[in-house]
């Protein structure tokens, strides 16, 4: 059994960045990542923004020097190299005998290729190219990143809608609690697909502007893609290793709002009670939270019901917060675990990133995001030790997660 | 650590399955390529008014976690007030709500991305199942899905039972669904993955044929971490592996697994397989047989739910019953059955891919 569970490797793609160092660049630069449709076809191109990955799927194929171009889907790609940067910076040899798992999280898994199938399939029943469909499922992406990897013991999926990847931190955190793994690989992927484009079309949140998180005028989310992953080790492992950690994760909570299939309570109950559950675990006290890296969608709904949850939470004492998706756009399934990265590089760097797009305050709200980057206000500490993070989705899923900083001395111990 | 319980079961199937107190008295056998479940009386466990609305998988989701509840001794009335609630919900499901999925897939590209309602696209999502079901619980507890090919199940029961062990929940209301459609049907036979004729499915595993038949269903299991009155059985464990090199793989994974739990092949009293039929892949279960269960009473369950991502959910449902009830139902047995019965294996791989064992016992 390891009572702590130690964050070794971190490994990002997403809108503003190819890797790690290219997406914290820019976070420092408040550099957006939201741009024109260039991916595929649709009647929504000059229409809606997207926050898309600047490389196309060609260009992935080659840089990860595979030869599965007939097969791979976007979120499988995304998937290898995300996860592929983690796992050199954490720096472990897969024959090291060590217990290795991959838990991964996706909503879309292979639709982009379904898509096309489906085209052809519907004019003919013998039509479409079964090469596009058979990797529709959401478990494949999983199975080519685990191969990539070289992981079998303990492979799995999990699509909670945009609460996923969190929860793939959750369960991966539990599995080394209860020494079923030594160490795992966790975290999701999503590409953007014109069925989540138009799906979340009909639903008439998202905002033609480019998101506005937390801002009174608000219109709803844009949707991004990407994929990030951490490694997650037990202390036995750590210490044996003489790991570099760049940080703990040290509580976690899941509730389920119970109130529609897609829209937020007004009371954000199911919000109050995951960053509850991720509190207490934590043993923190509420005080101690440096920083909340929110869900902040940008929807009339979730920002709303958010906002009251922390504000109940909290009281008068909200810890400084910001919504990274005008950076990032939404990345559904991988949205947990990229805000995860960007949790613990502002635990690294002691910066909190801003909240763009932010002018004007909600009138429902007391609390209003950091919207500029400023690295001497009085009221940002320096030191950022415990971050939360916020991650909902539709089912009324409602994931909190907490991040924090670790001394050398305290893992010696 | 403490025993944890199935304290309850509901499943919705091709069977008669959604009265426990008759237990798989006559087994339905058909002349078929796939085969769909039997839908209850949903107006028992939906409101009218959301049934029509409602997607299949959500359906037989919701019917089969409710049946599932009364089971485990809340009465009918109580669960359908949402006065009792679990812990947690977690689900398991390979495709999700494929119905839904195909249904805004489809006008989507036929209407060109225009004129679209999202009432499919909500109901879309893969955890719209454990979403629904919460909804009518009022659960607030802890709610996920995993979405892991022929593993989706054994993930979810993994998951309920570590956070068991960990004290975070003492007791958890665990699925699995799978949904068959006729565009999932067309497509997955041109994949191969189903047997070209109409075979009696009695008969399955005498048919030469390539493929199996296809199958659906849900199947609920309520787990706490003490005994009942209306306890099946003893859920002592899960493993579940990808991929393994060789047959001496799976064997050596079979006695690391027992080995866990104290135990050696041979104190298995019966190893319940997922042999579906399809010769191509059957031989592994055959192999693992003669390399550590050669005098073992054996049994197999796809002739009643045909094959699907979560069907090891209906071989749970059925190991929990024989324990329960002491009977070894005549046409799942493929030998002599076992004198007592106090230890049940469940051994089942998805295509030779995803392989996963589950121990139960007799509480």
């Amino acid at each position: 059994m390891s009572k702590r569970v130690y964050i070794t490797g971190i490994g990002i793609v997403c809108a503003i960045g190819n890797d790690v160092p290219e997406t914290l660049l820019s976070l420092l630069a408040a550099r957006s990542g939201i741009g024109k449709i260039t991916l595929f076809d649709t009647i929504h191109k000059d229409v809606l923004p997207l926050a898309e990955v600047k490389m196309s799927t060609s260009r992935l194929l080659q840089e990860l020097e595979h030869t599965g171009a007939k097969y791979l889907t976007r979120t499988a790609l995304l998937g290898m190299k995300a996860a592929g940067e983690a796992v050199r910076s954490a720096g472990f040899r897969k024959t090291d005998g060590y217990k290795t798992g991959l838990i991964s999280a996706t909503t879309v898994g292979g639709m982009d290729r379904s898509e096309d199938f489906y085209a052809g399939f519907l004019e003919n029943p013998a039509g479409g190219r079964l090469i596009d469909i058979i990797n529709h499922d959401c478990g494949d992406s999983t199975e080519r990143i685990a191969d990539f990897l070289g992981i079998k013991d303990f492979v799995t999926t999990i699509s909670t809608a945009c609460s996923s990847s969190v929860n793939a931190i959750m369960l991966g955190s539990n599995l080394i609690k209860t020494g079923q793994l030594d160490r795992v690989v966790v975290g999701g992927s999503d590409s953007v697909t014109k069925f989540t484009l138009n799906g979340f079309n009909t639903l008439m949140i998202l905002d033609k502007t480019g998101c506005h998180p937390f801002d009174e005028n608000r219109a709803g989310l844009t949707l991004g893609e990407g994929a990030a992953y951490l490694v997650l080790e037990s202390e036995a492992c750590v210490m044996a290793g003489h790991k570099k950690v760049l940080g703990e994760v040290s509580g976690y909570g899941n509730a389920n709002d119970a109130f529609h299939q897609t829209a937020s309570s007004p009371d954000g109950t199911g919000a109050f009670l995951a960053m509850s559950k991720a509190l207490k675990m934590s043993g923190l006290d509420s005080a101690e939270i440096d920083y909340i890296n929110v869900h902040g969608t940008g929807t009339q709904n979730n920002d709303l019901s958010e906002g009251i949850a922390m504000e109940r939470l909290f009281g008068e004492h909200v810890p400084p917060f910001s919504s990274t998706k005008g950076f990032t756009g939404h990345t559904l399934g991988a949205a947990g675990a990229v805000e995860a990265v960007i949790s613990i590089l502002s635990i690294e760097h002691g910066v909190i990133f801003p909240n763009l797009n932010f002018t004007t305050p909600m009138k429902e709200l007391r609390i209003r995001p950091v919207s500029a980057l400023n690295l001497g206000h009085a009221q940002i500490p320096h030191e950022i030790r415990h971050v939360l993070s916020n991650s909902f989705g539709f089912g009324g899923n409602n994931s909190s997660i907490i991040f924090s900083k670790c001394e050398a001395k305290s893992i010696e111990q | 650590m403490n025993n944890i319980y199935i304290n309850g079961s509901g499943n919705v199937s091709p069977q008669a399955t959604t009265d426990n107190r008759h237990f798989l008295e006559n087994p339905l056998s058909f002349e078929v390529r796939r085969l769909k479940c039997i839908d209850p009386d949903y107006k028992r466990f939906i409101p009218a008014e959301q049934i029509r609305r409602m997607g299949r998988i959500i359906r037989m989701g919701i019917a089969a976690s409710k049946l599932c509840l009364e089971d485990a001794g809340f009465g009918a009335a109580a669960v359908s007030a949402g006065e009792f609630v679990p812990d947690a919900i977690i689900t398991g499901t390979g495709l999700g709500c494929v119905e839904e999925t195909e249904k805004f897939l489809t006008s989507m590209i036929r209407n060109k991305e225009e004129f679209l309602t999202p009432t499919a696209f909500i109901q879309s999502t893969h955890n719209t199942v454990a979403g629904q079901i919460a909804l009518m619980l009022k659960c607030h507890g802890y709610n996920f899905t995993y979405v892991h090919r022929g593993v989706s199940f054994e993930s979810a029961l993994t998951d309920a039972m570590t956070q068991m062990q960990l004290g975070e929940i003492s007791n958890a209301l665990v699925g699995g669904s799978d949904e068959l459609t006729a565009n999932s049907f067309a497509i997955t036979s041109r994949l191969g993955l189903w047997k070209q004729n109409p075979v009696n499915t009695f008969n399955l595993l005498n048919d030469h044929q390539r493929g199996s038949v296809a199958g659906e269903g849900s199947a609920f299991f309520f787990l706490e971490d003490h005994q009942t009155a209306c306890s099946q059985a003893i859920l002592n464990g899960v493993t579940m592996f990808l991929n393994p090199s060789s047959p001496q793989e799976i064997s050596s994974r079979v006695r690391d697994f027992l080995a866990v739990h104290q135990l050696n092949p041979g104190d298995i009293d019966l190893v319940l397989m997922g042999l579906n039929g399809d010769p191509r892949t059957d031989i592994l279960y055959h192999d693992l047989v003669e390399s550590d269960f050669p005098l073992t009473s054996l049994g197999y369950f796809k002739n009643l739910s045909g094959e699907y991502h979560t069907a090891s959910a209906f071989a749970t449902w059925l190991a929990a019953m024989m324990l329960k009830t002491q009977t070894v139902p005549e046409v799942i047995q493929i030998n002599k059955p076992p004198a007592r019965l106090e230890k049940v294996l469940i051994y089942n791989h998805f295509q030779g891919k995803n392989h996963a064992f589950i121990l139960l016992s007799r509480p």
